[in-house]
């Protein structure tokens, strides 16, 4: 057992924190409110070389595991970076999956022009997908229908929705341009471990808005002074963010844990993807709920920074679902291996 | 990064559960819960005949020299199948202690009969007007001659009426502030003078109020300096804080999910396939997962030199609230039925969640308190100012 970083992962981890410390601060998040996109972040983070990482090597990438991803995804939601990363790695990975004609094409549009592709998290209701996540700024995307896997241009079929989380997310309506890139026995697998993906890097995001969340809580509390003395010496204030310490701690472990089994546990990969995300997303809402409150009347201004934490945390994991639904997908998934 | 345990892990595991398979019969799962009392001699002499009593301390003291995350492997099989472990525990603590701060002849007295599993050893620390307030204890020990003498009370003495000794703390002197008057003493607890009576739990589980009139007890079983008690008890509590977590929730989850793939609902319907049970199983793995690595941290940094304090304060803060939460909602999820007693032939999956949403309420409170360990964590680990 070894929780501590190799020197490989820590290097990555060091340099993107540098990279978004110089390119994301908290000014450039506030700018980019309305739209929750940031294209000249974006195409900073384009040149780090964030999509190619995600790719295998025989798919023209650079081959980085899941749990690399997870590690820079960690300092993405630290610093609440308005930039589609997740979705176009999670995308990228898809279609090198999927294979085929189409989904190579698609897969090299993405790497080497500079197009985004984004997955839909739910199938088509009434024609429409909901809530794609980057559906507002991306130009193509991957979405699962009756079991098959699809890929369309969302030219004007996007309609942006403003939204609690700040997040370009767009409500696409699909049409007969859509082309299949698997059929339903291929395609349900390759989109259901795409969702497993996206739950594993969503959770190390989460993990990221928690921590910097608690600090941000802790450093208010130690200032502020009220009857007399710091407010963070009382004890109806210190409890609450000793709890939000020990779930950000205790979601550190699962979150890396779960990007770590998808290439080194693959019997509880499944199971320990939605767990994560589910325990993640109720951790950073709580951590950044007590931080918000512990700020008092100032956590409810807009000038404070800590309410941008608080509705990301709720919001960006929200566009798959609750936490129960991510927490039933993971039961599910080890129950259907505790029986297989 | 690595969360495998490692291979001598596994195969410690393994040994852990041929070990139960043979010796945590029905019989001794029922005699813990007929008594009340979670331990049982022939069991804890089982495992000292199969070297496994002490398996972290090292061979020339009767143990296997194993690691830290070996000896958790291990004592977390025998936590989630609900082995008795309190005696050992208590005891291991103790003779530890007497291991880093105690005297030659203390050690030479205590450590192999402790191992050998001859004697068992609990603890005296609460009072019936001090609990969490450990340093608060009025219980008065005396000098007199090479002797001392005790008198006072101490609650919640576990195992008492099974053991030889008490390790007791004592007030030595009442003129300082109250850490600094404490000493330790291992007091003999079968002779004239110990009185110990029963107190039953919520959890059915047996444990004490012992008196103490005018007991003696040699100098000799002085743990510590004279009123350095306060020193000695930092050093029994952090390792009290470091041994595993979450195997009574996994326990109880594995239960639940057998009753959800077994059972259907008024429909016909299988019950593991109904979302709201799954997610109520599938959040209390979540939380089982973090427990486990919580606790599985502190044995990782134990290994690499570090003495887990913070860490070990969340491990237990955690795992005790999840199983608290857990168990209550696991009572719900069984409907009605939840509440049949475990005790009654008709309880549903052997009436382990109402059992548990019982126990579990000791687990928040001993070993230090939710509202203890949320101090520590504040302070030493967030550097949140003490309160005024």
């Amino acid at each position: 057992m070894d929780l501590n970083p190799s020197a490989e992962q820590q290097q990555l981890i060091d340099a993107f924190a540098a990279f978004y410390a110089k390119e994301c601060p908290i000014e450039r998040v506030r700018d980019a409110e309305s739209s929750g996109h940031d294209a000249d972040l974006w195409a900073r983070l384009r040149e780090m070389g964030v999509l190619d990482m995600a790719v295998d090597q025989s798919s023209g990438g650079w081959g980085a595991s899941l749990l690399d991803l997870a590690l820079v995804a960690e300092q993405h939601g630290r610093h609440l970076a308005p930039a589609p990363l997740m979705e176009g790695q999670v995308a990228a990975r898809l279609l090198a999956r999927a294979g085929g004609d189409a989904a190579v094409e698609a897969l090299s549009r993405s790497l080497a022009d500079g197009r985004l592709t984004t997955v839909a998290l739910h199938p088509p209701k009434s024609g429409v997908l909901a809530l794609v996540p980057a559906g507002a700024v991306a130009d193509e995307v991957i979405f699962c229908d009756g079991g098959r896997l699809m890929c369309m241009e969302i030219a004007d079929h996007g309609q942006s929705i403003s939204n609690l989380g700040s997040m370009p997310v767009a409500d696409i309506a699909v049409d007969s341009s859509a082309m299949e890139l698997q059929p339903a026995e291929q395609g349900q697998p390759l989109f259901e471990r795409a969702i497993d993906e996206w739950m594993v890097l969503m959770a190390n995001a989460l993990l990221g808005i928690g921590a910097r969340s608690l600090e941000l809580g802790v450093d208010y509390v130690k200032e502020r002074r009220a009857f007399g003395a710091p407010i963070g010496s009382f004890q109806a204030v210190a409890h609450g963010l000793a709890d939000a310490a020990t779930a950000v701690d205790g979601s550190r472990l699962i979150a890396r844990k779960a990007a770590w089994a998808a290439d080194e546990d693959a019997a509880r990969a499944t199971e320990l993807a939605c767990l994560s995300c589910g325990f993640c997303s109720e951790a950073a809402r709580e951590a950044s709920y007590r931080s918000l409150h512990y700020h008092g009347g100032y956590g409810f201004m807009l000038e404070f920074d800590i309410q941008l934490y608080y509705r990301r945390a709720k919001a960006w994991p929200a566009v798959f679902g609750e936490p129960s639904r991510m927490f039933a997908r993971g039961a599910a998934g080890r129950l259907i291996r505790t029986d297989g | 990064m690595d969360f495998r345990l490692g291979e001598r892990s596994e195969t410690f595991r393994d040994e852990a559960r041929r070990f139960l398979d043979e010796h945590l019969t029905d019989e001794v799962r029922e005699r813990m819960h007929a008594t009340g009392v979670h331990h049982n001699w022939d069991f804890h002499r089982a495992r000292v005949e199969h070297g496994l009593l002490a398996p972290g301390w090292p061979e020339e003291l009767g143990g296997q020299g194993r690691d830290a995350i070996e000896v958790l492997a291990f004592l977390e099989e025998f936590q989630s199948a609900g082995a008795p472990t309190y005696g050992v525990g208590t005891t291991l603590m103790v003779a530890n202690i007497i291991r880093h701060i105690g005297t030659e002849e203390q050690k030479r007295l205590i450590i192999p009969r402790a191992l050998s599993g001859e004697i068992l050893i609990v603890l005296g620390f609460t009072e019936p007007e001090s609990g969490s307030d450990v340093a608060a204890a009025q219980t008065r020990a005396v000098r007199d001659g090479d002797e001392w003498l005790i008198n006072g009370q101490k609650m919640f003495t576990t195992n008492a009426q099974e053991a030889d000794y008490v390790f007791l703390l004592a007030r030595t002197n009442a003129e300082v502030p109250k850490h600094k008057g404490l000493t330790t003493f291992l007091v003999p607890l079968r002779q004239p003078g110990v009185e110990i009576q029963p107190v039953f739990t919520l959890s059915g589980e047996r444990t004490n109020l012992t008196f103490y009139s005018d007991v003696r007890v040699d100098d000799s079983l002085r743990i510590g300096e004279i009123d350095g008690g306060w020193h000695v008890m930092t050093v029994g509590l952090t390792f009290e804080r470091t041994g595993p977590q979450g195997g009574d929730s996994v326990r109880l989850l594995r239960a639940m999910e057998e009753w959800a793939l077994g059972s259907t609902d008024d429909a016909g319907r299988a019950r593991v396939e109904d979302p709201d049970v799954q997610a109520r199983l599938g959040r209390a793995a979540a939380e089982n997962e973090v427990s486990l690595l919580l606790a599985r941290r502190c044995a990782w940094l134990q290994n690499s030199g570090a003495l887990p304090g913070v860490e070990g304060s969340m491990a237990k803060l955690f795992a005790s609230e999840a199983l608290a939460r857990q168990s209550a909602d696991f009572v719900d999820m069984l409907g009605p039925d939840g509440v049949r007693s475990d005790r009654h032939p008709s309880a549903v999956a052997g009436g382990i969640a109402e059992y548990y949403f019982r126990f579990a309420m000791g687990t928040i409170t001993y070993g230090g308190t939710s509202e203890i360990q949320r101090n520590i964590i504040a302070q030493r680990g967030l550097g949140l100012p003490r309160p005024a």
